[in-house]
């Protein structure tokens, strides 16, 4: 049984990175704005927090530093796409390409590096309930600010009025615009969150998931969070499923092959990709499904004169 | 356009430039002395697969490059290449340092093989020397260290400290040295603790830290206590750390990288190799051949042996340590079993070197299946 609650656990920390970037890509997308460009900034961010917790010795100026540099490439982005107009998809792919290489560049006096010793939680009396204690309540902090993060994002979303323009914005932004939303700066706002969770994703790779820094550490994560908001056809409680089900999936893969099952490792090492592919074909088969969630605006250019 | 439009131009160009060259990731590093060297200085050059800072396999051969120097002097010159990778792109470079002078290269990694057989095959006057692989040539030879030896002795050590008699090693690539690596682990381990069991992750890489963590969290979630590595990188010493188990360094003494966990360093030391390489290079003494050393020629060494490790132990793996060097110890002995408990070494049989490099199965006590056997 301990050993099922371990993996619980495991999971849980495996979904947080993808979770807290897959939401930051969804407040993105809900305002119109599709950002490629999550994986070089999630290596940068993830360069920025380690780089700063190496220096203060605190995790939370790591995270702190990530969360900006994350804010910082987004905003860059932001700008460049929603006043000057640039294809957001080559502009994305671009910021990627900038970020993977500019963090190896910078990183090379990182990589032996250290952090002191790493922080243990686990909340009192909670973690002393036999499974469960394990599986849910030994955790990091951001594990649970991740789950917290998607109720509150389906909340402002859903419930809160700027959530609503929010996503006026995301489906017709020249509507948004008439009725006198400054639609270029809510956009620009959107794209700085999402950054930023992209930053705190990156920041928890190389401060508490593996910590240490070597470049393209992120090996992928960020294209799978951008699979994981389509996955989740734009909603934060299925982002938070998704994100552990792939985390799920990783560890699955490692716990079957200790457990001495013989599937080819190689095959079980591309499961979440196949899970990927395999979930986009299934909803977009169904295109009432996906219009009904799909920002109309998404990946569009938007000119107010116009 | 104004002039200082173009100059910032000019400077954006440089930029992308700069950025571009960080991309390729080829990053070239000439260690030159202060001063020009002397005409006759002897030129030698190494090809790394990894960073020279991934504190594992990369970083122990830059290590053994800067000892070499240190050792020669300025009657060498060394130069070295990081991160080329495996395949078409390493001939080129290989064709580039000697155009440089080179007369004497290294290729640290297997996957180097034909493409340094190829370059030597037309550079005949530059001496080639390949880490790990089986392929030779006149002016290629191959040189490895005896790594199995280092894991027998980690082995030891872990049957020892275990509680849960349950082991787990973190494996890169399924092929036979890090197949034979598993196996002496598991031996070792069995001579001091008969009941103990060795499970295996696969990651199906030589470096992928998320990875090696998440597959060292699988295996410490299924009651290993004590982890194992044969990938490159700190981080399945880091994921014993922080769960509170114990983990065994690999390549590169990595007690910094977890101090709790940390119960020895299985550690290749190349320097010998590489001073008695460049020495009969320069002597004119170099002849083809395979070279495999072990801690017999001080290649090989279990380091940094924790505190925490009993009196007792600590003298077994010392009683090995010195049969290992004299030569009145050896791990490959028969009787042997694989883990279908078919015998595959008889009774007082001793592997020889071929038999070592091809191994496909594991021993009795490896609770695993090899990838693609049947």
């Amino acid at each position: 049984m301990e050993a099922w609650a371990l993996q619980v656990a495991a999971t849980l920390n495996a979904g947080t990175v993808l979770a807290l970037a897959g939401l930051g890509l969804l407040i993105n997308e809900r305002a119109g704005i599709v950002n490629l460009g999550a994986e070089g900034i999630m290596l940068m961010a993830a360069f920025a927090g380690f780089a700063t917790g190496v220096h203060s010795g605190s995790d939370f100026l790591g995270f702190l530093a990530g969360g900006a540099m994350g804010a910082i490439l987004a905003g860059t982005l932001g700008y460049l796409v929603i006043w000057l107009n640039a294809n957001q998809y080559a502009t994305g792919l671009a910021l990627s390409l900038f970020g993977t290489g500019l963090s190896a560049f910078a990183g090379i006096k990182y990589t032996q590096e250290k952090l002191g010793p790493r922080p243990h939680f686990e909340i009192p009396f909670l973690s002393k309930i036999p499974f469960l204690g394990s599986a849910f309540f030994k955790q990091h902090p951001m594990v649970y600010l991740a789950i917290l993060l998607a109720l509150g994002i389906a909340w402002f979303l859903y419930r809160s009025r700027a959530g609503l323009v929010l996503r006026a914005i995301g489906e017709n932004p020249e509507s948004a615009h008439a009725l006198g939303y400054p639609v270029r700066r809510i956009r620009l706002s959107a794209v700085i969150a999402g950054g930023a969770l992209c930053g705190l994703a990156g920041a928890y790779l190389s401060l508490i998931y593996t910590p240490l820094w070597v470049e393209g550490m992120v090996s992928g994560k960020g294209w799978i969070a951008l699979a994981l908001t389509t996955f989740a056809t734009w909603r934060p409680g299925r982002i938070l499923l998704g994100a552990y089900l792939f985390g799920g999936v990783t560890m699955l893969q490692f716990h079957l092959q200790g457990q001495g099952v013989q599937i080819a490792s190689q095959l079980l090492t591309m499961l979440p990709y196949l899970a990927t592919i395999a979930v986009l074909v299934l909803i977009s088969r169904n295109p009432a499904w996906i219009r009904a969630n799909m920002p109309a605006s998404l990946g569009k250019p938007f000119f107010p004169e116009g | 356009m104004s002039p200082s439009r173009t100059s910032l131009l000019c400077k954006l160009a440089a930029c992308t430039a700069l950025a571009a060259t960080a991309f390729i990731g080829c990053d070239k590093k000439k260690e030159a002395p202060a001063e020009a060297p002397k005409p006759q200085a002897f030129k030698v050059a190494f090809a790394y697969v990894g960073p020279v800072g991934d504190g594992g396999w990369t970083f122990a051969h830059d290590n053994a490059r800067k000892a070499l120097e240190k050792e020669l002097g300025d009657k060498i010159q060394t130069t070295f290449v990081e991160k080329v990778p495996e395949g078409a792109d390493a001939e080129r470079v290989f064709r580039d340092l000697a155009s440089q002078g080179n007369t004497l290269i290294f290729g640290t990694t297997f996957g180097y093989m034909e493409p340094m057989l190829k370059a030597a095959g037309d550079l005949k006057n530059v001496k080639f020397e390949h880490a790990t692989g089986y392929k030779t040539a006149e002016n290629l030879r191959t040189y490895d260290s005896r790594t199995y030896e280092g894991a027998y002795m980690a082995g030891v050590l872990a049957g020892g400290m275990t509680k849960t008699n349950t082991l787990g090693v973190v494996g890169s690539i399924p092929i036979p040295e890090v197949i034979r690596n598993i196996n002496s682990f598991t031996l070792g381990a069995q001579s001091v603790n008969p009941k103990i069991k060795t499970k295996v992750v696969w990651v199906n890489a030589w470096f992928d830290p998320p990875k090696e963590t998440e597959a060292a969290q699988s295996l410490l979630n299924q009651g290993v206590d004590v982890l194992m590595q044969n990938t490159d990188s700190s981080a399945v010493l880091q994921a014993a750390e922080k769960a509170g188990k114990y983990g065994i360094g690999w390549d590169s003494d990595m007690h910094a990288y977890g101090p709790k966990a940390h119960l020895a360093s299985s550690i290749c030391n190349w320097t010998p190799y590489y001073i008695k390489a460049t020495k009969d290079a320069m002597e004119g003494k170099w002849t083809t051949g395979k070279a495999w050393w072990g801690v017999k020629e001080g290649a090989i060494d279990l380091v940094s042996i924790s505190d925490k490790v009993p009196a007792e132990l600590k003298a077994k793996i010392d009683k090995v340590k010195a049969g290992l060097k004299d030569g009145s110890f050896v791990i490959w002995q028969g009787p042997i079993q694989d883990n279908t408990g078919k015998e595959v070494l008889a009774k007082g049989k001793v592997a020889d070197d071929e038999w070592l490099g091809g191994i496909k199965f594991f021993v009795k006590g490896v609770d695993a299946k090899v990838p693609g056997g049947k």
